[in-house]
Parts: structure tokens; C-alpha cells; sequence
């Protein structure tokens, strides 16, 4: 009964310190209390600070040893007995915490209706700095309604982060992390956000095959996708009937690309992938105008033996080793079974009457998962697609009529389409820096966002990053951050799966989540799925309701 | 409460009080209390001495040819009345009604005012702060102040419920007042851990 009393101070609940220095830019130190051990702090946690009229809040972005006078150094204490290694803990060494302010309250009637800012100044000295408590954190991120998606909850709480999926799909959005973090997983919650609340279609390029059907997890157990849970909303394209047929995917088009289709800037995004000289890369448009638009590839790969190419060759005014070469690397092509000379229907056709009715398109590409394939077909899909809504879009304005819905496109491997070699050039490049003028945008997946193009990068909107740990990487996502150099150690500080650092356009500020299990049957559920067992049960019940 | 003595010589930051009982002074470090009108002065027992009555004379040994020590006394009833045990307390705060303040009090104890020891409970309340520890740590006194504050310390912390927390507290409250001296700190901490 007397311990309370025992230096009340030091008993408020949460209270971890006061505030000693810092700016506006470069963020707060804040000296812990003695009785709080910088092992209990966490950087990627939210705290308040509380000065006279407003409370602000922030995050810790780092964690500091200190000690009161630096003659201790010299003769430390006797820590190897326990007792007075307590004693000296946090007082005469103590820790020290960098604080980064995000946002900022008043508590006036005005301000509780405007709700937290972006703050302008800093807190007074010895401003008490606490944990921040749930209702703090729910006043940020605003409540999580019934039906609204939600990403994951924040380090050691266990409220619910809200993520906007109308905001996530205004612009185009990246998620980045090492390999083995969390991409895919996290990248599936997300198109089941957009999906739930219908802020716009999808269309994902599943290279591995991941997200429309089935996934595995690390430890091998198989993972529901997207068109398990929401059968209605999803449509399976494959490219690899037979793998699809093998896992018993229920697929609803297999997709042939024609010979026919391929145009010459189809093989240009190839360069980099098919190892292609610069002279390889413009051949194409040579034959195109020789053998006629849609009959170049059949024609150039029908030519048979040294002496047509060099035959070929000549009448073209091309170097004979430039054809000999482009075509032994386009034979790489005829492994891709799903080309053929004439494709029987049009996918991209297909795609868009799906993706109007708005449903959900995963192109699977089976056991093609090797990055010429990839970025082949990728490119070639969205460049067509990408030309017919942009002119929906256009007579939309013209004739003001209603715009098309708005889609979002998913690649994985995305510095293969967005290196700054190829960004100014590919579609891709063109769809992430023209915003959303067309109403397209993109969700990019990658493990190497080093790889990625400056200008691309500093154009994704929201960024979701699981832990990196290459310098470069780190570098790249946060470029442009403000607070950059603390948000490095929050980065870093990541566990090695289902954690993500989000910042950007969805989320009021950045925050560190441990990302919403996926996987469990409870997950679905939470998900808004529903076990047929259960849909009939439902509608039975609607009938019996109905029917009295 | 337990009468133990009487002042005999008092000023603002320390009394002297001769024991009523001989060889019986109060244990060092423990916290006894006196008072000035309404004031309550509160002390923690810096030292003791038993010595002849009379200055300057000192008793000679007797004890060659009895078995046991006690055996002295009782052949000289009249050597208790020669002798007398006196402790020596410094103020560390002081009590105006339910007010207590753990800084020294206005006027110095008066000479004859009893000294009682205070009680645990009593203990454990002045200990609930630990402003007191400032007059200790500065203290220029006879003997070693780390000394004395480490038997204080361990004093108190059986007064509390958690002894532990309690001294882990306040050593954390030391290690702050000591700033750079971790010898000191060192020597006070080995001293009150359990
Ligand atoms: N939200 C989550 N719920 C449950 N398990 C998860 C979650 N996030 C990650 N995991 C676990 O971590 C593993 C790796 O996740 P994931 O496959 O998404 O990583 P990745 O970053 O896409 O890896 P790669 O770069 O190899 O594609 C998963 O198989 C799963 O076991
Ligand atoms: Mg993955």
C-alpha cells in the first residue's frame, strides 16, 4: 500500500519520459525516466507528447544509450551485481529516444472537429512524452467500420489500421521488401481491399501463380487466393492450361497470343531480358515494313537456314550478324506454347468484358515463370489495354459520358519494367507518371526497388514496405520522406516477415503494422468470405424471412 | 510510541539526547523523532557512545578476576549510575500538522524534549520521499556518511512491504544525487543490497 506512493511520478501509467531537445525537422530527444528501460522501447512505436495547449503525436524512430556523466565510462559501476545493475539503469546511464512528431491535437472544441494536423512546431521542454494509448492511435487512423478494410495492427496494440482502398488506387502504390517478408501476402490483402469496397478493377499478372486461385505458405500449407474466397468477383485467365488444369484451378479463359499480335515494341521491352543488341532491338520495325505489320515474327521465324537470313539481311541493308543473332534469341519465344501463329480469341478483348462487368482479372502464367514471358506479355496486355482506356477516357471527357471504372494493374518484378533504362519507354513508366489521368494506375511488387526508376518512385503514391536490408533499397523507397534518416532505422528494425512500414497517400501517417494474419479459416472469414455451407444457410434464411 | 531519550544539545541540523537506558541508544541509521511546540522534528541516528559521566575521567578496567562480564556490574551496582549513553541525530525533515517536509525545520529542538523511535509505519511514510536523501548525501559529519546513509536505507526498506523495489528506487534516486562519484554510489549500493 505505501509502494504506491513510492515517487508517483514514476507510476503514471505509460509515461516513458520528457522531452530535453530537438527541431521540427530533425525530430525530438526525449530523456527516458529512470524507471523505463530502453528495452521495453521499440522504434516504430506511436507516443504522445503532451505540452500545455495541444498534444502531439510521433513516432520512435530511435534508441540511444546515455549516460549523465561521461566520467562513468572510465570507473563503471559494479554491474555484475544484479542489484546495482537496476539502480544504474536509467539513472546514471539512462536512454535516450528520437521522436519524430507527425501529427498534432488541440483540445478546444475547434480542433476536436478538424481532428490531428500535420505539425508546425515542436512541444515545450520537459513536455511529458507517454505511449500512446489505443484511443490515440484510433483518433489517427479513424475507427475501423464493419465493413471497411483494414491492413494490420499497429506494434504492440491491438486496434485495427485502417488503409484506404479508394485513396490506395488514386495513385499508383508499391510494395517492397526483401525476398520471403510478406510481399505477396500483403499485396493479396490489399487487392482484397479494393476489391471488398469496389474502389476500382483489378487485373494482376500472377507470375507465380499465386494470387487467383491457390498460395502456399513458407511452411507449405496452402493458402486460399482470391478467387476461392470471392468466386463471383474473380476471373482466372491462364496462360498455361495444363499447370492450371494440374492444380485444379477452375479457369475461366485460357489465353493465346498470336505471332500476329506481337509488334515490334513488344520485342523492344524484351532487350534487356532476351540480351539484344541495340541494332537486335530496331530490326523489328525493318521486318514489320518488309514482311507487313502482323506477319513479321511468323515470317522472320520461318526463314530457314543461314542463307534466307543472309538473304534477308541484304535486301534489308541490316548487318547479316545482327538478324543471325535476333533470331536465335526469338527462338527463346517458341518455348512460350502459348504463342501461336493466330490466336483464336482476343484476350484483351476478354480482359476488358470482365473487367467492365467488374470482375476481377489474375492472368496465372502457370509454369512460365521466367521474366521473358513475363514482361512479354505484361507489356503487350497492358499497352493495348492501357490504349483503349485512355481513349474511354478521352471520349468519357469529350462527350461527357461516364468515365471507365478505375483499374489497377499488379506486376511483380517491377524494376524489369520500370529500370530507369526502360522507364521513359515502356507503359508502364508512362502509367505510373501520368497519375491517374487515364484512370489506370499500378500496384508494383518488388524486391529491388533500387531498381527502379527515381522519377517512378517518387510518383507511387503509397508506399508498403516490409523489412529491406541493402542500402541502396532503403534508400530508394524513402526517397523524398521527410524524416527520411529516421524512417531508415524504423526500416531496418523490421521483423523479417509480416511486419511493413506504410506511408503515403492511404494512411493519415506512416505507421509500422504487424500485417493482418492471412491464411486461417478465422482470417477468411474476417475477410468476408462465406463457406458455401453457409451462403446456402443464408439464403434460406432470406427465404424463409421472405416467406414467412 | 517508545520514549527512548532526551535532548541534551540541539541545533538546527542536529540534536544530541542521552539515552534513558544504558548501552540502549537506538540503532544507527534508524529515525527517531522529537518535539519543538507543533512541530515534530524527525532525525536519523548518526552515531552513539556510551563514556563516564564525568568529562575527562575514564573508567578503568575491572573485570580480571570475574567469569563473566555482567559479573562486574553487579559487584558494582553504583558504575551504571557513572556511565551514560548518548546518540547523535541529524534532522532530516520535520512534521506541521499532517504536513510533512523533508527539509530542515524552522527552529532547533529544545534541550529536554523527549526522543521517541519512530515506528515502521511511521518509517515507511517519511520514506515514501526521498527529498531527505539530499541533507544525508551532503552531510559532513563524524564517521562515514555513506555509512550512514546505507544503514538508513536498509532501515527503511524493512518498513516497506517490497524492501526490493523500495531500495531500487531510492538507489536509482542516489545514483542521480551522485552524479560522476560511482565510488561512493558503489560503496552505498553494496551496502544496502540484500
Ligand atoms: N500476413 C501474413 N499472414 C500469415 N503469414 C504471413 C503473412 N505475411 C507473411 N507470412 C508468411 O511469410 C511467408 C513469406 O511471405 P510471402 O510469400 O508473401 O513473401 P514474399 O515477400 O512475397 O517473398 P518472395 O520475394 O519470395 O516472393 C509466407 O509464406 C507466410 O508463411
Ligand atoms: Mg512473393
Amino acid at each position: 500500500m505505501m509502494e504506491k506512493g513510492l515517487h508517483n511520478q514514476f507510476w503514471e501509467q505509460g509515461r516513458l519520459g520528457i522531452v530535453v531537445s530537438g527541431s521540427l525537422t530533425k525530430g525530438l530527444e526525449v530523456k527516458l525516466d529512470s524507471a523505463t528501460s530502453v528495452e521495453d522501447i521499440a522504434v516504430g512505436r506511436y507516443v504522445t507528447i503532451e505540452s500545455e495547449r495541444r498534444r502531439f503525436f510521433g513516432m520512435i524512430t530511435d534508441v540511444t544509450l546515455d549516460a549523465i556523466d561521461p566520467r562513468l565510462m572510465v570507473t563503471p559501476p559494479d554491474v555484475s551485481d544484479p542489484f546495482i545493475a537496476e539502480v544504474v539503469a536509467g539513472t546514471s546511464t539512462f536512454g535516450r529516444v528520437h521522436v519524430l512528431p507527425e501529427l498534432t491535437w488541440g483540445g478546444d472544441a475547434i480542433s476536436l472537429l478538424e481532428g490531428p494536423q500535420p505539425v508546425k512546431t515542436v512541444p515545450a521542454h520537459f513536455s511529458v512524452v507517454r505511449e500512446a494509448s489505443e484511443q490515440d492511435v484510433e483518433r489517427v487512423f479513424g475507427q475501423v467500420e464493419e465493413k471497411q478494410f483494414w491492413i494490420g495492427t499497429p506494434l504492440d496494440m491491438e486496434i485495427k489500421v485502417r488503409l484506404d482502398p479508394a485513396k490506395l488506387v488514386e495513385r499508383s502504390s508499391g510494395v517492397f521488401g526483401k525476398t520471403g517478408t510478406g510481399k505477396t501476402f500483403l499485396a493479396r490483402l490489399l487487392l482484397i481491399g479494393i476489391i471488398q469496397e469496389g474502389t476500382a478493377a483489378n487485373l494482376v499478372f500472377d507470375m507465380h501463380s499465386e494470387y487467383g486461385w491457390e498460395g502456399t505458405s513458407a511452411e507449405g500449407r496452402k493458402v486460399k487466393a482470391l478467387k476461392q474466397l470471392f468466386p463471383s468477383k474473380i476471373a482466372v485467365f491462364a496462360l498455361d492450361e495444363e499447370s492450371a488444369r494440374r492444380r485444379k484451378v477452375s479457369t475461366d479463359f485460357v489465353v493465346e497470343i498470336g505471332y500476329d499480335d506481337i509488334e515490334p515494341e513488344d520485342i523492344e521491352m524484351l532487350g534487356e531480358t532476351l540480351n539484344l543488341t541495340e541494332a537486335a532491338v530496331q530490326a523489328p520495325y525493318r521486318l514489320a515494313r518488309h514482311f507487313g505489320d502482323r506477319k513479321w515474327l511468323e515470317g522472320f521465324l520461318a526463314l530457314e537456314g543461314r542463307e534466307q537470313i543472309n538473304e534477308l539481311a541484304l535486301s534489308l541493308g541490316e548487318h547479316e550478324a545482327t538478324l543471325a543473332s535476333l533470331r536465335r534469341r526469338l527462338e527463346a519465344l517458341r518455348r512460350l506454347r502459348f504463342l501461336v501463329p493466330h490466336a483464336r480469341d482476343n484476350p484483351i478483348q476478354r480482359i476488358l468484358e470482365y473487367l467492365d462487368r467488374g470482375i476481377n482479372v489474375v492472368l496465372e502464367f502457370g509454369r512460365y515463370t521466367d521474366i521473358t514471358a513475363y514482361v512479354l506479355v505484361a507489356n503487350l496486355l497492358t499497352r493495348r489495354i492501357h490504349t483503349l482506356y485512355r481513349e474511354r477516357m478521352e471520349r468519357a471527357m469529350g462527350e461527357d459520358i461516364a468515365k471507365p471504372r478505375p483499374l489497377v494493374i499488379t506486376i511483380e518484378e517491377a524494376h524489369k519494367f520500370l529500370s530507369p533504362q526502360v522507364a521513359t519507354q515502356t507503359i508502364f513508366g508512362t502509367i505510373a507518371r501520368e497519375m491517374r489521368k487515364y484512370n489506370v494506375t499500378l500496384l508494383v511488387i518488388d524486391q529491388r526497388p533500387s531498381g527502379i526508376d527515381e522519377e517512378v518512385m517518387s510518383q507511387i503514391g503509397t508506399k508498403i514496405t516490409c523489412l529491406l536490408d541493402n542500402e541502396r533499397d532503403i534508400e530508394s523507397v524513402l526517397t523524398g520522406v521527410s524524416g527520411k534518416s529516421e524512417f531508415k532505422a524504423v526500416l531496418a528494425k523490421l521483423e523479417t516477415r509480416q511486419q511493413a512500414l506504410i506511408f503515403g497517400h492511404a494512411v493519415p501517417m506512416p505507421v509500422v503494422v504487424r500485417t493482418r494474419e492471412y491464411g486461417s479459416p478465422q482470417s477468411y472469414k474476417e475477410l468476408g468470405f462465406r463457406e458455401a455451407i453457409e451462403l446456402k444457410k443464408e439464403a434460406e434464411k432470406e427465404m424463409e424471412d421472405l416467406w414467412g | 510510541m517508545f520514549k527512548i531519550g532526551e535532548i541534551i544539545e540541539a541545533s538546527t541540523g542536529e540534536f544530541v539526547a542521552q539515552c534513558y537506558e544504558l548501552h540502549q541508544p537506538p540503532p544507527f541509521g534508524s529515525l527517531v523523532k522529537t518535539r519543538e511546540g507543533e512541530v515534530e522534528i524527525y532525525g536519523v541516528v548518526s552515531g552513539a557512545a556510551t563514556t563516564s559521566i564525568e568529562p575527562g575521567r575514564r573508567p578503568i578496567a575491572r573485570g580480571r578476576d570475574e567469569a563473566e562480564e555482567e559479573d562486574i556490574y553487579r559487584a558494582s551496582p553504583q558504575l551504571a549510575k557513572l556511565l551514560r549513553t548518548d546518540f547523535n541525530a541529524l534532522v532530516v525533515g520535520h512534521r506541521e500538522g499532517e504536513r510533512l517536509h523533508h527539509y530542515l525545520p524552522p527552529r532547533p529542538a529544545r534541550v529536554h524534549s523527549f526522543v521517541y523511535l519512530c515506528d515502521p509505519e511511521e518509517v515507511a511514510r517519511f520514506s515514501q520521499s526521498f527529498d531527505f536523501l539530499s541533507i544525508l548525501v551532503n552531510a559532513r559529519g563524524q564517521g562515514s556518511v555513506d555509512e550512514l546513509i546505507a544503514a538508513c536505507l536498509r532501515h527503511a526498506a524493512q518498513a516497506h512491504q517490497d524492501p526490493r523495489t523500495f531500495l531500487i528506487k531510492v538507489g536509482k534516486e542516489l545514483a542521480v544525487l551522485l552524479g560522476g562519484e560511482t565510488s561512493r554510489l558503489n560503496t552505498i549500493l553494496r551496502r544496502i543490497r540484500e
